[in-house]
C-alpha cells in the first residue's frame, strides 16, 4: 500500500529516477521532422530555468555566464553528472533527440540537486535534434568542449549522413567552438571511430591532440568510464575507439 | 529527407506545381521567364524571341525550372530544377555551354561576382560548386561536375547570393535559417567556415537579397519569409537590425473585411540599385509592397503599395536590371490540369520609380511595354492570358509553397497513425 502511495518512477533507496519507466525505442530518427519547441535564437533561450542558482545570483559574472560544454546525444546524462563536479563553476547542457531519455535526464538531474545541496546546479537538458538546432543554442565561439560519446553508427552506406559527425556538421561544431575548444569523440564501432578520425583528420578547422596533451587532460579519462554506454562497453570487455581534436583557425 | 517526404504524404503531383520565375539581364539587354520546363528569353537589342540551342547532353529541361539567375556581368544564365540538372548558357549565343547533373532536384542557384563559379543547391540542403575557371565564352564545357560546398542539414534550400563584396555566399531554409558562410579560396575543397547564422524568421525563409549603396559597400542582407515579414541584417555578426511586417499590410488591403486566418507569406523580394527601396511579393496580394531601406538607420519602411487595376495579378517572382529602373513581376505556374498546355505566365512592368519622374510608379500597359506583342506572345506563351489561368495560377503556388516549405502540425493521434501506416507499407515490399 505504501508503496504504491510514492513515486514508483523514483528509486526508494536512492530518491533518483529509475531507468525502467524511462525506456524508450532504441532509435529516433534524426532526420524526420521535430515536434519540439525550437528556440528561435539562440537568445531566446531561457536558461534561469536550467540553471536557476546560477542564474538568480546577484553576482555580474554569474549570471552573464554563458554554457562551455554541449554533450551532444547525451543519452542517460553519466558524463554530465560525472563533469558537474570535476568542473562546479562551468556551465554544461545534454542534448538528446529522445523525449523520455531527455524526460530521465531531467528528473535525475533535479533529484541530484535535492540530494546534494549546492550541487548539480551546472547541467540540464534539452530535447533536440543537434544536427539541425546547434545554432539555435549556441553563439559562434561559445562552447570550449562538446562530446560525442557512442554516437549511433548507421551501418549503411545510405545512412551515413545520419552520422552526427559529418564534415558538414563539423562546418557547425567549428562555428560553435572557440578558438583552442575541443572535440571528443569515442566509439566501440572500429568503422565509426575511423570514419569519425577520417573527418577530423581532414577538416581545416581541427587538429588532432598529442599524446602528450591527451595525457594531461582529466576528461580524456571518461570518455571511456562516464557515459552507461562506456560501461555497457566496459563490461563486456569492448575496445573503444576515440579521437579528440582541437578547434584552430583555418589557414588563411 | 526520404523519411521526411513520406511523413508528409502530402507530397502530391497534382499540387507539387512550380511558379514562374522571370529574370532580367543587368544592363537589361534581355529577359527570360521560366514557367515549367519551359524558358523563354526575349532579346531587346534584336527586338525577337530568343532560339535556345542545347546540343548538350540532355536538351533542355524535363521538368520544372526552379531558379533561374544572370551573372553580375550578364555574360552567364544559369537555369535549374526539378529535372536534376543545372545549365549554364551563354547569353551572347544563347547556347547551352554545359549541363551539370545534380543528384537531387535543384532548388537554388547562384554564381559567384567573377562568374568563376557556379553555385547551387539540392532539395537535402547541400549546396554544389562548379568552377568555370578557363571559360572564354565560346568552347562548350564537357564532363564538368559539382563538389560539395557546404549544406544544411536535410533542410530544403530556398535561397543563394553572394554578397556584394563576393566574400561570403548565404544560404536560406525552410527552418527559419539563414547562414553567411566565407566564401574560401579554393570552393572546390568546401567552404567551411560559417561566419554568422542570421535567426529572426519564424517561419521559412522564401527569399535574400541585398541593399548596398556607396556609403555601404559591403551592404545588408534582406530576407522574406512564410512568417510574412521582410528582415535586414548585418551578415558579418548575424544581427537583425530591423523587421518589418509587410504581410499584415498586405492583409489590410486583401481582406476587404473577410476574415483571411492564415498570414501571408512572402513570395519574393527583389532591391532597387541605388539601395534605397525594396519591392516585396506577398501570397494573395494583387500588386507589390514597396518598402524604403534607409542605411544610416539600418530600418525599413513601408513606403507604398502599387496596386495592379483591372486585372487580378498576383506576382510569383520579380526582377530588375542594374541600369534601366523598370521593375518586371510575373505571373504563372508550372502546370494546371485544368488548363491547355503550354503553361502560360503573365508579365507585367511597373516604371517611374525615379525620384526625377513625375508622379507614382505606374503600371505599364500592354502596349506600353517595350518589345510590345512580340515580348508578350515569347514569355506569357500567347498575347493575351485569361485572368482565370493567373489567379487559378497563383492559387496553385500558394499551395504548392506551403506544402513544401510550412512544417505539418500533427496532431499526437495522427503522428502514432502515419508512423503505423508507414511500417505497413514496409511490411509489404
Ligand atoms: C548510443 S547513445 C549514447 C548515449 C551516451 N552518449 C552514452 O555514451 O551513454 C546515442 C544517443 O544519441 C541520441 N541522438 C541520436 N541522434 C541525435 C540527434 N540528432 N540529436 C540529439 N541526440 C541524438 C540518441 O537518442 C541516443 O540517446
Amino acid at each position: 500500500m505504501l508503496e504504491n502511495e510514492a513515486n514508483p518512477t523514483l528509486s526508494k533507496s536512492t530518491g533518483l529516477p529509475r531507468k525502467r519507466f524511462y525506456r524508450a525505442r532504441a532509435h529516433s530518427n534524426p532526420l524526420s521532422d521535430s515536434h519540439f519547441p525550437v528556440p528561435t535564437s539562440p537568445c531566446h533561450v531561457d536558461f534561469s530555468l536550467h540553471y536557476p542558482q546560477f542564474c538568480s545570483s546577484s553576482d555580474q559574472i554569474d549570471s552573464s555566464k554563458k554554457i562551455q560544454f554541449a554533450d551532444i546525444g547525451c543519452g542517460f546524462g553519466g558524463l554530465l553528472i560525472s563533469l558537474s563536479t570535476l568542473f562546479p563553476d562551468t556551465l554544461m547542457i545534454g542534448m538528446e533527440l529522445r523525449d523520455k531519455v531527455t524526460e530521465y535526464v531531467k528528473e535525475r538531474i533535479l533529484a541530484l540537486r535535492v540530494a546534494n545541496p549546492g550541487q548539480y546546479q551546472n547541467i540540464s537538458v534539452v530535447r533536440t535534434n543537434s544536427m539541425k538546432y546547434i545554432p539555435n543554442y549556441f553563439e559562434k565561439g561559445q562552447l570550449s568542449k562538446m562530446f560525442f560519446l557512442f554516437p549511433d553508427p548507421h551501418f549503411k552506406e545510405k545512412n551515413h549522413r545520419r552520422r552526427v559527425i559529418s564534415t558538414h556538421l563539423l562546418d557547425e561544431y567549428a562555428y560553435a567552438l572557440g578558438v583552442g575548444g575541443i572535440i571528443y569523440t569515442i566509439t566501440d564501432v572500429e568503422e565509426l571511430g575511423d570514419w569519425m578520425k577520417a573527418c577530423l583528420e581532414s577538416h581545416p578547422m581541427f587538429e588532432a591532440l598529442t599524446e602528450e596533451e591527451l595525457e594531461a587532460d582529466p576528461v580524456v579519462k571518461l570518455l571511456s568510464s562516464a557515459t552507461e554506454e562506456s560501461q555497457k562497453v566496459a563490461r563486456n570487455g569492448g575496445q573503444t575507439f576515440q579521437a579528440v581534436y582541437r578547434r584552430i583557425m583555418p589557414a588563411a | 529527407m526520404e523519411e521526411t517526404l513520406i511523413e508528409e504524404g502530402e507530397t502530391n503531383k497534382d499540387i507539387e506545381v512550380a511558379p514562374a520565375l522571370i529574370a532580367v539581364h543587368p544592363t537589361q539587354k534581355s529577359v527570360a521567364v521560366a514557367v515549367g520546363s519551359d524558358l523563354r528569353v526575349f532579346d531587346f537589342q534584336g527586338v525577337s524571341a530568343v532560339s535556345l540551342v542545347d546540343d548538350t547532353s540532355g536538351p533542355f529541361h524535363k521538368d520544372s525550372i526552379r531558379a533561374i539567375r544572370y551573372s553580375a556581368d550578364g555574360n552567364l544564365f544559369v537555369s535549374a530544377g526539378d529535372d536534376k540538372v543545372v545549365k549554364i548558357w551563354s547569353t551572347e549565343s544563347w547556347c547551352c555551354i554545359c549541363t551539370v547533373p545534380s543528384e537531387k532536384r535543384v532548388s537554388a542557384v547562384a554564381l559567384s561576382n567573377d562568374s568563376l563559379y557556379v553555385c547551387f543547391a539540392d532539395k537535402f540542403g547541400v549546396v554544389w560548386v562548379v568552377d568555370l575557371d578557363g571559360f572564354d565564352g565560346n568552347q562548350m564545357l564537357v564532363n564538368k561536375k559539382a563538389a560539395p560546398l557546404l549544406a544544411h542539414y536535410c533542410s530544403i534550400i530556398t535561397s543563394l547570393e553572394f554578397s556584394p563584396d563576393g566574400r561570403f555566399v548565404i544560404s536560406a531554409d525552410r527552418d527559419f535559417k539563414i547562414r553567411v558562410t566565407v566564401f574560401p579560396k579554393k570552393p572546390l575543397d568546401g567552404a567551411h567556415e560559417i561566419q554568422s547564422f542570421c535567426l529572426g524568421h519564424t517561419e521559412f525563409v522564401s527569399c535574400l537579397d541585398f541593399v548596398f549603396t556607396s556609403d555601404y559597400p559591403q551592404g545588408f542582407l534582406v530576407s522574406g519569409s512564410g512568417d510574412s515579414t521582410v528582415r535586414l541584417w548585418d551578415i558579418s555578426s548575424g544581427s537583425l537590425l530591423d523587421t518589418c511586417e509587410v504581410g499584415a499590410k498586405a492583409e489590410l488591403l486583401e481582406s476587404n473585411g473577410k476574415e483571411e486566418e492564415c498570414s501571408l507569406a512572402i513570395t519574393d523580394l527583389c532591391t532597387f540599385p541605388d539601395g534605397t527601396l525594396i519591392a516585396v511579393a506577398t501570397q494573395s496580394l494583387q500588386g507589390i509592397v514597396l518598402l524604403s531601406c534607409d542605411l544610416s538607420t539600418r530600418t525599413l519602411s513601408i513606403t507604398r503599395v502599387v496596386s495592379i487595376m483591372g486585372e487580378a495579378f498576383i506576382p510569383t517572382s520579380l526582377g530588375m536590371s542594374s541600369s534601366a529602373g523598370l521593375l518586371w513581376m510575373v505571373t504563372g505556374v508550372s502546370n494546371l490540369h485544368r488548363f491547355d498546355n503550354p503553361p502560360l505566365a503573365r508579365v507585367r512592368i511597373v516604371s517611374g520609380f525615379e525620384k526625377s519622374s513625375p508622379g507614382d510608379p505606374t503600371v505599364l500597359e500592354d502596349n506600353e511595354i517595350l518589345g510590345g506583342d512580340k515580348l508578350l506572345e515569347k514569355l506569357q506563351g500567347s498575347v493575351s492570358v485569361e485572368e482565370k489561368v493567373f489567379l487559378a495560377a497563383a492559387e496553385a503556388v500558394k499551395t504548392a509553397m506551403s506544402n513544401l516549405l510550412v512544417k505539418k502540425q500533427y496532431s499526437t493521434e495522427k503522428r502514432e497513425f502515419r508512423k503505423r501506416a508507414r511500417n505497413d507499407r514496409k511490411i509489404k515490399q
